[in-house]
């Protein structure tokens, strides 16, 4: 058995060649494994580091630990079935999802919405934005040391998880965005629930913010790391905080309004620096904005049908079943051959926690879709990973993760 | 400029590379010839009025047993002028190979690495062509039709010898 001191390498050289400098396999500098089992990953991530010391020389990402094979299971499913394998994608967006794909089949299949869905929609998707922004700055501050965040990130979250167990009856996939509106009409206690919320919350982000924002530690860690300019940003494909963090005004809720999101009123938080720190600041500032979004959407929520009436695509409702032969026919047809879509391709683009979330539907006439592929945010920022640590140290690659904000459900699908 | 002009332009600009362009729901997709991606690519990015510096994603495509079998499509997107445009190449047979745009989009790289993963097109010029979500000893691209789905089939009486070889234990 060969010592360590006699062979630098005790592998195979031939298949980490492409990945790592030459440096490496000349033993000058380590390899570590930051291992698909790692509480900093947020998720089952593998990063080959490249150290020179502590210092980063290169880092590869390697992904496809959580590859459920979402996109072709879709392919075997009917149209309202699989709107159910969309929440688990990004299971932190899980309305989100449903969103895009139903906008993707709205458009495909000319169905309209009617406005009490569209707000609604609005409303739990602000909402799903503030659940998922927790979720990072807890497991972001948990990453750098703040393990008390984590805590009180939650227990905010458990309010409005309650809020999406009311409707539909799930904390997190709830399949409630149907295609044509939403699955079913709000129960009475969903709006005094809202309105509870959003009188406290308010003050839940400023105290957030007092643990975090001017703390020397914090700043420490986040201010001048991972840093990437607006051209570079663009031109690596980043989105939604991860963009504006440098400072490029682009929110595709402002840019390609859908769901009538043009009659609410809301800022789009920049940052500066483009580094860790102004996408901490960007996401704080959206939670804030999104809180206004949600109390603008329950105030003048309208009322009216909460599903379009179009029976080709959407089911009537049980009670017409006992006396209405149309609707007998109709509920045949859907839960038996599905709905058949024209032909044709869509792709829809809507602003997820994340960034840019698209849906590329493919449809051949048929009951099932022919391809469907997500674009996910998570995917297009961890390709940007390796530039945004480059000559960091690995403490540093822990922060620069939080704050690119992935989830491997988003990425690997 | 409207995105029509822009795609006039193309048209005018690259005849050999440009197919056809249609509009489906609003959204307009152009056609390209396979051998010319690149250099409408780098059209579409460079030049005035068009400027589309985003390039949000690579769809690939399966049509089994249409010929030609796959699809590419790029999703650019162009923040200045606020446009969205589809390019579509199709590649015809078992084995297609295309350019890389990732020279002109560096965005294409990993969306380049799905495609040739999960379909098996491969790009020329790609600077890491190595499979991205499946293990990299996996043979096979999942995504094509005729890849099977992986469940496994219930053992009725009428199919129980045909299951029972295929089954993964100890046989004598």
């Amino acid at each position: 058995m060969t010592r360590l001191e006699d062979s630098q390498w005790q592998g195979d050289l031939e298949q980490i060649k492409g990945l790592v400098t030459e440096r490496a396999l000349r033993g000058e500098t380590m390899v570590l494994n930051m291992g698909p089992q790692h509480p900093s990953t947020h998720g089952v991530l593998r990063l080959l580091l490249e150290l020179d010391g502590e210092e980063i020389v290169s880092c590869a990402p390697d992904i496809g630990y959580l590859h459920t094979g979402i996109e072709k299971n879709m392919e075997a499913k009917r149209y309202e079935q699989a709107i159910t394998m969309t929440d688990r994608t990004d299971y932190l967006n899980n309305m989100g999802n449903n969103l895009v794909f139903c906008l993707a089949m709205e458009k495909l299949f000319d169905l309209d919405v009617p406005p009490r869905a569209q707000y609604l929609r609005v409303l739990l998707a602000e909402l799903q934005r503030i659940n998922s922004h927790l979720v990072w700055l807890g497991t972001h501050a948990l990453d750098l040391g703040a393990l008390s965040m984590m805590l009180y990130c939650f227990r905010e979250r458990e309010r409005i998880l309650d809020i999406f167990e009311m409707l539909s009856g799930q904390r997190m996939m709830t399949t409630y965005i149907r295609p044509g509106g939403v699955w079913r009409d709000t129960v009475p206690e969903f709006e005094p629930a809202v309105r509870d919320f959003l009188s406290y919350f308010p003050a839940r982000i400023d105290e957030y913010e007092r643990i975090l924002t001017e703390n020397p530690l914090w700043r420490d860690r986040t201010q001048g790391i991972g840093f990437i300019s607006a051209e570079d940003a663009i031109r690596y494909g980043c989105s939604g905080p991860t963009l504006r963090g440098s400072g490029v005004n682009w929110d595709i809720r402002k840019a390609i309004p859908y769901s009538s999101y043009e009659d609410f009123e809301f800022d789009v938080p920049l940052g500066q620096h483009g580094d860790v720190y102004d996408r901490y600041m960007v996401r704080i500032e959206e939670m804030r904005q999104s809180v206004r979004i949600i109390q603008q959407a329950i105030d003048r929520l309208p009322d009216g049908p909460f599903r379009s009436n179009n029976r080709k695509y959407v089911p009537p409702p049980r009670s017409e079943l006992g006396h209405s032969m149309e609707a007998v026919i109709h509920h045949f047809k859907l839960w038996t051959e599905g709905f058949r879509p024209p032909k044709g391709e869509v792709y829809v683009r809507v602003e997820s926690p994340r960034g840019e979330l698209g849906c590329y539907l493919v449809s051949d006439g048929g009951p099932r879709p022919w391809r469907v592929h997500f674009r996910t945010p998570s995917f297009m920022h961890l390709s940007v990973l390796p530039h945004l640590t480059k000559g960091h140290l690995i403490a540093d690659v822990v922060g620069i993760i939080g704050s690119i904000d992935i989830v491997l459900g988003d990425c690997d699908r | 400029m409207t995105i029509l002009d822009a795609v006039k332009s193309i048209e005018t600009a690259l005849p050999d590379a440009f197919e056809r362009a249609y509009e489906f729901r609003g959204d307009i997709t152009v056609v390209v010839n396979p051998a010319h991606i690149v250099e409408v690519c780098r059209y579409c990015r460079d030049t005035d009025g068009l400027h589309f510096d985003m390039c949000s994603g690579v769809t690939a495509i399966d049509y089994y047993p249409d010929e030609p079998r796959f699809a590419l499509v790029y999703h650019l997107y162009s923040m200045r002028h606020n446009m969205s445009l589809e390019l579509k190449v199709y590649l015809a047979g078992d084995e297609p190979v295309v350019d890389s745009v990732t020279g002109v989009y560096p965005s294409a790289n990993w969306f380049e690495r799905e495609a040739y993963d999960m379909f098996g097109i491969h790009f020329n010029n790609h600077p890491d062509l190595r499979r991205i979500l499946m293990p990299d000893d996996w043979e096979g691209h999942p995504l094509r039709k005729d890849y099977p789905l992986g469940y496994e089939t219930v053992q009725f009486s009428f199919n129980f010898d045909e299951v029972n070889k295929h089954k993964p234990y100890a046989k004598e």
